[in-house]
């Protein structure tokens, strides 16, 4: 599974609460929509660290890398080096 | 003095020091001063007056900022409403205080323009931002009131007991109140302020909390009242941003709430240099002891303040950060040129060590609520002279023998999540609306991060099953973000009184009794 999926999903899921994807855009800033806030964005680092088995430095949660779902797979595939073929395993056996 | 003059003033003194840096910018007090003239002149000419309420319901931005003072040099009094607030409580709002004009974000132009059919009282929305594609008749662009006017102050014909905003709060009886503060409320509060912490001109304060609450307004009303800077930022999701903004700006006052300082004490604070921070002020819900304890030894060099208040005065407590070692779990005493006491039922002062109702007197203590007679008549009441209100706070305390103060709890049901007040009976109303709920009750649970979570009871109706998730979907059409309950429980039956009551007080007692066997 794509990263950009198993981000919408979970933003989906857990923020939006519906699995329609036409309420969120890969380009749209989470900040700007209201779709996470400050306690929100706790939750989406550990989604990060359990599903893609990176370590999120406390330095590196920012808008740069957290506002959207495309800047989220960027940074996570600068952390995992591209590949992560075991993303959508994870996700459906969760 | 007027709340417009804090701007005039500075900018009069220091027309080329920076007041304010948000969104990238940096804009210095005669700027901003020019700005908020030529959106005055633009409100006026749309038919703004004296008296007039405007609603602001931005996020923190410059234009929140100017909109403030514009809508104060108009003569006007200003609102500013959470930019999370969803429609149909927008509405509620506008409508409780017939608002003349709204600032929004163009992103949301459409819901503005609707708002329209629902708000009679409503003429005017100023979109800031990017604009939606189909103009509506009574929406204007937020640029275009600036660079059509005059940069020069528009005469104001207001004085010091005309009211300058009100601050919309939950109430318990789930409809939200607008809290009445004339120019003289607030010049008085927050000079009382400034002067326990000790502001000067060369102060640069951060500020993530939202304008819509009390205590993030402040910052900026004092920031332009002592002349100092303003960095404001959109809010607290990225902690990181927010220190790396304190040390490249040297930023000297840090204010929170409890759930941002047990965030930054979860964060490895040494890779950031924090150390022109003077001062970190706590309000809004109480510090635990032991963070207390954990933010005096991380921040070693500044002065920690411990505070109490709530939006009917403002501010009513603070603990001089000499008293923290003595005393760390006492908000302490009144602030300056402000009295209170401890009262019991009857109305008879309480001595040391004895619990009762916190009662306050002073220049600070708001109006009453807009349109709220009942609500204003249960929580004010005549002082010792004629005009005079005390403002019945609602919360109990007990003092110790050299009169600093301690939070005991609240008289009524009112969650505290995030610092922000939460009327168990606003969520509740909304599950009520959700097709297949037949009871539904709303109790605040504790949390390390938030202080209380809010966690929802619900029992479906014959032949209805709801998921958590349809549940709380329909919670973020309906409520602000700090409003969403955090869990939702399914019952057969909830308990209830003899005459059909719903229980609230069974439920926390099962909470607690559920926690403690953990």
């Amino acid at each position: 599974m794509p990263i950009e999926t198993a981000i919408r999903i979970f933003i989906l899921e857990n923020f939006l609460f519906t699995d329609d994807g036409s309420q969120l855009q890969n380009d749209a800033s989470f900040l700007e929509e209201g779709v996470v806030d400050s306690t929100g964005v706790l939750e989406l680092v550990m989604f990060v660290e359990e599903t893609f088995g990176v370590t999120v430095e406390d330095e590196e949660i920012l808008p740069e890398n957290f506002d959207s779902v495309t800047q989220l797979a960027r940074y996570v595939r600068s952390k995992t080096g591209e590949a992560i073929p075991d993303a959508g395993e994870r996700l459906s056996t969760a | 003095m007027l709340v417009n003059d804090f701007l005039q003033h500075s900018a009069e003194r220091s027309p080329d020091k920076i007041a304010l840096i948000c969104d990238g910018q940096r804009l210095t007090y005669a700027h901003l001063e020019e700005q908020t003239n030529r959106l005055a002149h633009g409100l006026l000419e749309l038919g703004i007056r004296r008296g007039d309420r405007v609603a602001i319901w931005l996020p923190n931005s410059v234009e929140t900022v100017v909109a403030i003072f514009a809508i104060l040099k108009a003569g006007a009094t200003f609102t500013v409403v959470n930019p999370t607030t969803k429609a149909s409580k927008l509405a509620f709002i506008l409508n409780n205080c017939a608002a003349r004009g709204l600032f929004a974000p163009g992103r949301l132009g459409e819901q503005a323009a609707q708002l329209f059919d629902t708000v009679p009282s409503l003429s005017l929305a100023v979109l800031c931002g990017k604009s939606p594609p189909h103009s509506h008749a009574h929406t204007i662009p937020f640029p275009q009131l600036l660079d059509t006017n005059s940069p020069t102050r528009p005469p104001c014909p207001t004085i010091d007991v005309d009211l300058a905003c009100l601050i919309y709060t939950s109430g318990s009886t789930g409809d939200p109140k607008g809290v009445m503060s004339t120019h003289a409320n607030m010049a008085f509060a927050a000079s009382s302020i400034i002067q326990y912490l000790e502001n000067v001109p060369d102060d640069i304060v951060i500020n993530v909390l939202p304008l819509s609450f009390d205590y993030g307004l402040y910052q900026l009303m004092m920031v332009f009242k002592f002349g100092g800077t303003l960095v404001l930022e959109r809010s607290f999701t990225y902690p990181a941003a927010v220190l790396k903004r304190i040390e490249q700006e040297r930023v000297t006052g840090l204010p929170g709430v409890p759930t941002l300082f047990a965030v930054l004490l979860q964060m490895d604070l040494t890779k950031f240099d924090l150390s022109s921070l003077r001062y970190l002020t706590n309000t809004a819900a109480a510090l635990p002891v032991e963070h207390i304890q954990r933010l005096r030894d991380a921040f070693p060099w500044a002065r920690l303040y411990s505070m109490y208040g709530l939006t009917e005065c403002k501010r009513t407590l603070y603990l001089p950060p000499e008293e923290l070692d003595r005393r760390p779990g006492s908000v302490g005493i009144a602030i300056p040129g402000t009295e209170v006491w401890i009262e019991d039922d009857d109305g008879n002062k309480l001595g040391p060590g004895k619990v009762g109702e916190l009662i306050v007197r002073g220049s600070h203590v708001m109006q009453g609520y807009w349109n709220n007679p009942e609500a204003t008549a249960r929580w004010y009441r005549p002082g010792r002279y004629p005009a005079e209100r005390l403002l019945c706070t609602g919360d109990l305390f007990k003092m110790d023998e050299e009169g600093f103060l301690y939070f005991v709890s609240r008289k009524d049901d009112i969650i505290k999540s995030r610092g922000e007040k939460i009327a168990p009976k606003e969520v509740e109303s909304v599950l009520y609306q959700l097709p297949g709920i037949v009871e539904a009750a709303v109790i605040g649970v504790p949390d390390e991060l938030l202080g209380q979570a809010v966690k929802a009871f619900v029992v479906c109706g014959e032949g209805h099953h709801l998921t958590e998730k349809e549940v709380l979907r329909h919670c973020a059409q309906h409520l602000e973000d700090f409003m969403m309950p955090k869990q939702v429980e399914f019952r057969d039956s909830l308990p209830k009184t003899s005459s059909g009551k719903i229980r609230s007080a069974a439920l926390k007692t099962s909470e607690v009794s559920e926690t403690s066997e953990v």
